[in-house]
């Protein structure tokens, strides 16, 4: 060892061995940290001082007016700005449900060990890895009465004409159609993580509940959710966070409509920012979500270390 | 119930272990027919595509390929007559136009890859330093600062769209391939900071300890010890980052229009005579998800660690 030691050239490591590991640290973490700052940190503070103008990007030759608070005072009082975060306060709510329940039934099934359950958790898992917007798009076409695979199996299953099933034409039905296709894609993303959170859990507790008489259903409710639920807990943080700033799949397979039925906040804020051209205002509220997001994610995570601790 | 775990504490029982395996076998072959109808659309006809009821079986055509490389437009029937020059100009002859020239997926899909693979390798290259830094210094607030890494992923990407615009129409960075390796860089370094720190906290510290005394330097130590044990960390992570720079939309399809186009925007657009041409549109679809089918594959002991940033690992 000590003669390979001394035999490399070592130009560039001589450079380097005056440097104490306080310098070198630096040396090592500061391009990541410049790069950061660069394209988020600047931005983002740029982001904040245009939400206290009415800047349009599409007139960049206009002079540029402080107009304080009143761009989150408007939105704030923007009727249509509730309505889209109800719509997404919709959305996630029943992707995670439904995503919860399925992931989690799944995983319990798979757990299960039959032969064969590692392939078939891996088909199970593709549709999580590919592209929401390339996939999406394509389910306009599933969804498409008559000539669409979803209408004809549907109409197949429950006999209704498969023209009258129009999941993206119809108000009441379009917001299904993106529950649909987002629980689709990230069930297997939770149960993935719920499986983990299954396999975790050592045998020698089952074995004493066993030894104990404890019925298969009390052992499902004393051992199994509870010792899974941190794992449930935070596939639930990740898709939350997700679902909450929505918007290739959704932007592909509605656009937001018909009309606003599915115009989640992440479509409002593309519509204000890159169609209405109301820089000043969509940055307000680009804000407002971004401290949303970020405010209820450091909550949760706290609830998410109390149920870890117990 | 009892009576099915009677023999055995804690291995299910076959039955319940043949009924799992149906519930999870139907679930599986459902989520997967999307996926396999849009292979077989790819290779239908326009008018196959669109039949009612949807044809399970059918003539395959390639015409959906055809149409996906090229754009075609409609000539004289003295010109449709001459003889074809392609197969493809064969097919197009069939429905009365001709072959016009090459369309716009071959570059969309180059540009793909050029700006998946360059932001894939800076996040990596600036992650593993990143991380190696975390993992092994005493680094002043490593806490916040991992806490601000990743929080850089939270921001809704049309929020950081609408500075980021700005800021490149500034700089000349619009609609350029630097642009976008630049942004993408940006998003993965935190997924590969997070990743990367955990898989070198897991290589002993010793090894390198007993490097440096024998003479290595910290450098060296880094090259020729951390690196090559890190090997499979660096490969996932590499996956994964390429994915996400493969798959994104949002970015892409507000910060690009024409030259640095990236396929996720481009391939919605593909449109045919009368509405979207849906063979065509599964043909690109198809050879878009074809890498990432392969990576899935290859990954699935690692996709665990890469979906939560590290926090579960199995």
């Amino acid at each position: 060892m000590r003669a390979a030691a001394r035999s490399t050239p070592a130009d560039i490591a001589k450079r380097f061995r005056g440097l104490s590991d306080r310098a070198l640290a630096w040396l090592f973490i500061a391009p990541t940290m410049v790069l950061l700052l660069a394209i988020n940190i600047f931005p983002l503070l740029w982001a904040i001082w245009l939400s206290f103008t009415n800047y349009r990007a599409n007139r960049a030759n206009e002079v540029v007016k402080n107009v304080g608070l009143s761009n989150y005072q408007r939105i704030l009082g923007d009727g249509d700005i509730w309505i889209a975060m109800q719509t997404t306060a919709h959305f996630v709510f029943w992707t995670i449900t439904l995503e919860t329940l399925i992931g989690f039934g799944l995983a319990y099934l798979i757990d299960r060990k039959f032969r064969g359950h590692a392939f078939w958790t891996t088909i199970i898992l593709v549709p999580m890895m590919l592209s929401p917007a390339v996939v999406g798009n394509f389910w306009r076409f599933l969804y498409q009465p008559q000539v669409g695979l979803f209408a004809y199996v549907v109409s197949f299953v429950t006999g209704i004409p498969s023209a009258q099933i129009d999941l993206l034409g119809s108000v009441g039905s379009a917001p299904w159609a993106i529950v649909i296709v987002d629980t689709w894609m990230w069930t297997p993303y939770v149960m993935l993580i719920c499986l983990a959170g299954l396999r975790s859990i050592p045998d020698y507790i089952y074995e004493a509940a066993e030894v104990d008489r404890a019925s298969p259903w009390r052992q499902f409710w004393s051992i199994t959710l509870p010792m899974a639920l941190p794992f449930i807990m935070l596939a639930v943080l990740f898709r939350g966070i997700e679902n909450f700033k929505m918007f290739d799949m959704v932007n592909l397979l509605t656009g937001g409509g018909p009309g606003s039925a599915t115009e989640v906040a992440s479509i409002t804020l593309k519509r204000q920012a890159f169609e209405s051209w109301r820089t000043g205002y969509s940055s307000a509220f680009a804000i407002i979500l971004f401290v949303a997001v970020f405010g209820l994610a450091n909550i949760y995570v706290k609830a998410l270390n109390a149920v870890k601790q117990r | 119930m009892s009576l099915t775990t009677a023999h055995s504490v804690v291995a299910p029982t076959a039955l319940s272990r043949r009924i799992a395996a149906t519930i999870v076998i139907v679930y599986a072959l459902v989520s997967i027919l999307p996926l396999l109808w849009i292979f077989a659309t790819s290779l239908k006809t326009p008018p196959d595509s669109i039949a009612y009821p949807p044809k399970l079986l059918f003539q395959p055509s390639i015409e959906g390929y055809c149409n996906l490389f090229t754009t075609r437009t409609r000539q004289t029937p003295e010109y449709i007559t001459s003889p074809a020059t392609s197969f493809c100009d064969q097919v197009t002859r069939s429905r009365n136009m001709v072959i016009a020239g090459p369309s716009n997926f071959v570059p969309r899909f180059v540009n793909s890859l050029v700006i998946a693979f360059g932001s894939t390798f800076c996040a990596v290259f600036l992650g593993t330093l990143a991380a190696y830094g975390f993992s092994r210094f005493k680094v002043p607030l490593a806490d916040d600062l991992l806490f601000f890494i990743l929080s850089t992923r939270m921001m809704p990407p049309i929020a950081v769209a609408i500075p980021i615009y700005l800021m490149y129409r500034e700089l000349g960075l619009s609609d350029s391939a630097l642009g976008m390796i630049l942004l993408y860089t940006a998003v993965n370094v935190s997924l590969a900071v997070w990743l990367l720190k955990g898989f070198i906290d897991e290589i002993p510290r010793e090894y390198e300890e007993a490097a440096m005394i024998d003479g290595y330097s910290r450098m060296q130590a880094f090259w020729r010890v951390v690196l090559p044990q890190a090997t499979t960390g660096i490969a996932a992570t590499s996956i994964f980052c390429l994915i996400f720079a493969w798959n994104e939309y949002a970015f892409a399809a507000l910060l690009t229009s024409g030259t640095a186009q990236t396929a996720p925007p481009f391939i919605p657009t593909i449109i045919g005579e009368g509405g979207q041409d849906w063979p065509a549109v599964a043909a690109g679809t198809t050879i878009f998800l074809i890498p990432i089918l392969v990576f899935t594959v290859l990954l699935r002991k690692q996709l665990l660690r890469g979906i939560t940033f590290g926090a579960v690992r199995k």
